[in-house]
C-alpha cells in the first residue's frame, strides 16, 4: 500500500496509480501517516511537491519525516524542475525522485526499482500491481490476500511475474516451468492459466493476458 | 535456491503449511468403488509422509485387500496440495489442506488395486503413442430436503416455484459451491438449474484426465459438504426420482498431440481426423463392455432408459442429441475445440476407472483402425419405428447384463488389471444378487391385488 501526498491527488497521478494497479491511499498530513497506516505498514510513498518553498512543501516534508519512521526504503518525490533546490540537504528524507510532469514509464520503473530493493536484501520479492511474490517463503499475495496455489501454479505465476509484459509461448512456458521431462503437452499451460485466473479472482483475472495465437504474459504494455 | 528441483514441490508444500498455519493435512485416495478415503496427519508428520509415505491397513479398504499383504503405503502427490475451501476446512483456526496419494505396497511397488494408478497406466500408454487425454465432465446432481418422507426423497424446490426461502438456499449453495471450486483450482465452464426439480448441473473446464478425476472427487465432496452446511442433502445418485430425468456425467473427450488437437483435420469434409474416427469407433465397439464401469450401480440403469434424454442405443451423431456419442460441430476457426461427448457415464462412477476404460476403448479403436459406422440422422431418437435399436445394439439394460459384458472383455480386464477386474466383478455381482432379493414397490402395486 502506497501513501500518496498531498491528500488531493492530481488526476494524472491518480490515473497512473490506478492504471498501474497500485494499491494506494492519500495522506493529507503527518498525523494521517500514522493514523491511516495499513496493518502491514506502508510499502512505499509518493510525495508530490507542487511549488518551491511554500507552506505546502513544508507539510510535504513533514509527511516524509513521518514516513521515515516506518518506510526504510521506498519514498519517492515528484518534483518540478524549478523546485529541485528543495531536495538539497534533505537526502535522508527520500530514496529517489522523478521530475514532474512525470512520464508514467519512468515513474513505474523507479517504483519497481525501489520496491525490489525495499527489503533487507536477504529476501527476494517480486511485485507487480496488486501482486507480490516472496521467493523465499513461496508466498504469493494479491490485494494483500494470500493466494493458495499448487506448486505448479506458483511456479507458473512466479515465472510470468519475473518478466512482466513479456509474452511467452506455451512451449516456452512448458519447457521453462515444467521442464522437458513433463509430458502433459502445451494444453497443460492453458489449463494452469485458467486455474490461476480462477484463484486470482474476477477483479484480477486479467493480470494474466492471453496473446492470441502466441501465448501469455503477465500485465500489459500500458503506456502507449 | 539450494533445494534441488526434485525436492522443490515438497519444500513448497512444507513452507506453505507453515506460512498458512495449516493444522492438519488430509491425505486422500479412492477405493475401487469410487469412495473417497481420507486420513489426517499433522504438519509434524508431513516430512516423513513425503519421504516414506504413510503406512495404513489396506484390508479395511474396499477392493484393496489381498491375502498376502495388508500393509499399504499412501504416498502424497505434492502437486495436488490445496487448502480446503469448504467451511469445515476453515473452522476457526483449523485450516486444513488435502493431497491425493498414490498407493504402493510395503515394498514400494505400485499397487494394482489403486484406481489412480490404473488411470496413470492408461495415460502412459496414450503418451507412448504421443497423446495427452483431456476430459471435461458435466456434473449433474440433485438437492433434497434433509429428511425423506415415507422413505421417499423430497425435492428442495419441487413443491412451490415461488417459495423464496428454498430458492434463496439453492442459489446461496450454488454461489458457495462455485467459489469453493474456483479457490480449489477447479474452474467452472457453466452452471445452471436442470430440467428436473432440484436438479443442478455444473460443467467443469477441461483438464488432463488424472487431474480431472482428482477434481471430480473433490467436487463431489465439496457439493455434499456445502449442501450439508445449509441443511440440505445433495446426491449424485443417477436416478433418485422416477418420472423425471436422472443425473448424468456427460464427458467431453479430446486427444492432443504435440500441442495440437488430434481429433481435428481441417482438410476432411467433416473436420474430423482419422484419429477421431478411430477413437469414436473404439468407444462404440466397446461401449457395452465398459458400461459396468461408467455406470456401476443398480440404480444407474434406471437412468439409461428411453424418453429421459439418456442414451440407450449405441450410436454417434453430430447433431442428434439422443446419440450415445455426440460430436458437436465445430465452427470455422475453432478446430482446436473439436471434441467427442460420451453421454453414458453417471456421476456415481469411479472417475479414475471410468476415464481409464473410456480412454482404453478409444485408443484401441485408433490402434486397430476400427471403421466408423455411419452417423445417426438427426430425426431418429435412438429407436427405430419398430421400437428396436437402430444399429441392433443398445447399452446394457441392467447391471447384471453390463457385468456379463464386462466379464467377457479382454479390454476391460487388461485396463483394470486382474486384481481390480476380479474384485469389481465379484463385488458388483454381490450388489446385483442382493438387489434381486428385494420385492419392489412396483411389484406390490401391480401384483399384490391383481393376482
Amino acid at each position: 500500500m502506497y501513501a500518496v501526498h498531498p491528500g488531493t491527488v492530481s488526476p494524472e497521478l491518480a490515473q497512473f496509480l490506478d492504471l498501474g494497479g497500485y494499491a494506494w491511499k492519500p495522506v493529507g498530513d503527518a498525523a494521517e501517516v500514522t493514523a491511516d497506516a495499513p496493518s502491514e505498514g506502508w510499502s512505499g510513498a509518493i510525495i508530490q511537491l507542487d511549488s518551491p518553498a511554500s507552506d505546502s512543501t513544508e507539510a510535504a516534508w513533514a509527511v516524509a519525516r513521518a514516513l521515515r519512521e516506518s518506510v526504510s526504503r521506498g519514498v519517492l518525490v515528484l518534483v518540478r524542475g524549478n523546485a529541485l533546490d528543495e531536495l538539497t540537504m534533505r537526502d535522508e528524507l527520500f530514496d529517489d525522485f522523478c521530475l514532474d510532469p512525470f512520464h508514467p514509464r519512468e515513474l513505474e520503473a523507479r517504483l519497481a526499482h525501489l520496491a525490489a530493493g525495499s527489503s533487507d536484501g536477504s529476501t527476494e520479492i517480486i511485485t507487480y500491481g496488486p501482486l507480490r511474490i516472496n521467493l523465499d517463503t513461496y508466498e504469493a499475495v494479491v490485494d494483500e490476500q494470500p493466494l493458495d496455489l499448487t506448486y505448479m501454479e506458483y511456479e507458473l505465476l512466479r515465472f510470468l511475474a519475473s518478466q512482466p509484459g513479456r509474452v511467452f509461448t506455451r512451449e516456452a512456458l512448458l519447457n521453462q516451468v515444467w521442464g522437458y521431462e513433463y509430458y502433459g503437452g502445451a494444453r497443460t499451460v492453458d489449463v494452469h492459466i485458467r486455474r490461476l485466473r480462477a484463484k486470482l479472482g474476477e477483479e484480477n483475472a486479467d493480470l494474466i493476458q492471453t496473446v492470441r495465437s502466441v501465448g501469455y504474459r503477465l500485465g500489459t504494455y500500458r503506456w502507449r | 535456491m539450494t533445494v534441488s528441483s526434485r525436492e522443490r514441490p515438497q519444500d513448497y508444500v512444507l513452507r506453505r503449511v507453515t506460512e498458512r498455519g495449516v493444522r492438519f493435512i488430509r491425505l486422500w485416495f479412492t477405493d475401487v468403488a469410487g469412495q473417497l478415503k481420507s486420513f489426517a496427519i499433522s504438519p509434524a508428520e508431513l516430512e516423513t509422509a513425503f519421504e516414506q509415505g504413510m503406512v495404513f491397513d489396506g484390508s479395511s479398504i474396499e477392493g484393496f485387500s489381498r491375502i498376502a499383504e495388508a500393509d499399504m503405503v499412501a504416498r502424497p502427490d505434492p502437486e495436488t496440495f490445496e487448502l480446503m475451501a469448504s467451511r469445515s476446512g476453515h473452522n476457526g483456526d483449523d485450516i486444513s489442506a488435502r493431497m491425493f496419494c498414490d498407493i504402493t505396497g510395503a515394498d514400494g511397488t505400485r499397487f494394482d488395486g489403486d484406481p489412480r494408478g490404473v488411470l496413470r497406466r492408461v495415460m502412459d500408454r496414450a503418451h507412448a503413442a504421443g497423446y495427452t487425454f483431456y476430459v471435461a465432465p458435466e456434473m449433474e446432481y440433485f438437492l433434497f430436503e434433509p429428511e425423506r418422507a415415507d422413505g421417499r426423497p423430497v425435492p428442495l424446490d419441487g413443491g412451490s416455484y415461488f417459495d423464496l426461502t428454498t430458492a434463496d438456499i439453492a442459489s446461496d449453495i450454488r454461489h458457495r459451491t462455485l467459489s469453493a471450486l474456483e479457490t480449489m483450482g477447479i474452474p467452472v465452464e457453466y452452471s445452471f438449474h436442470e430440467d428436473a426439480p432440484s436438479q443442478h448441473e455444473i460443467d467443469l473446464r477441461y483438464s488432463d484426465a488424472l487431474t480431472m478425476a482428482d477434481s471430480v472427487m473433490t467436487f463431489r465432496l465439496l457439493v455434499r459438504e456445502i449442501a450439508f452446511e445449509h441443511g440440505v442433502h445433495a446426491t449424485f445418485m443417477p436416478k433418485p426420482l422416477a418420472g423425471v430425468q436422472g443425473s448424468g456425467m456427460h464427458t467431453h473427450l479430446s486427444l492432443f498431440c504435440e500441442g495440437r488437437n488430434a481429433f481435428s483435420d481441417p482438410s476432411a469434409p467433416d473436420g474430423l481426423s482419422d484419429v477421431a474416427r478411430g477413437f469414436v469407433a473404439g468407444l462404440l465397439t466397446h461401449a457395452r463392455e465398459i458400461t459396468a464401469v461408467t455406470n456401476q450401480l443398480v440404480n444407474s440403469y434406471k437412468r439409461l432408459i428411453a424418453g429421459y434424454e439418456a442414451p440407450v442405443a449405441i450410436s454417434w451423431a453430430r447433431s442428434n442429441r439422443a446419440a450415445l456419442i455426440r460430436v458437436p460441430p465445430t465452427r470455422q476457426g475453432q478446430s482446436e475445440s473439436t471434441r467427442v461427448e460420451y453421454r453414458a457415464p453417471d456421476p456415481a462412477c469411479n472417475p479414475y476407472l471410468a476415464f481409464a476404460v473410456i480412454l482404453a476403448a478409444g485408443l484401441t479403436g485408433i490402434e486397430q483402425g476400427y471403421e466408423l459406422p455411419p452417423e445417426t440422422p438427426p430425426s431418429i431418437t435412438g429407436y427405430s419405428d419398430h421400437g428396436g435399436p437402430v444399429y441392433g445394439h443398445h447399452l446394457p439394460a441392467s447391471l447384471d447384463e453390463a457385468l456379463d459384458e464386462m466379464e467377457g472383455s479382454a479390454l476391460v480386464a487388461e485396463t483394470l488389471g486382474q486384481h481390480l477386474f476380479r474384485w469389481f466383478l465379484r463385488n458388483k455381482r454381490r450388489e446385483w444378487s442382493t438387489y434381486q432379493t428385494q420385492v419392489t414397490q412396483f411389484e406390490l402395486d401391480n401384483y399384490f391385488d391383481a393376482v
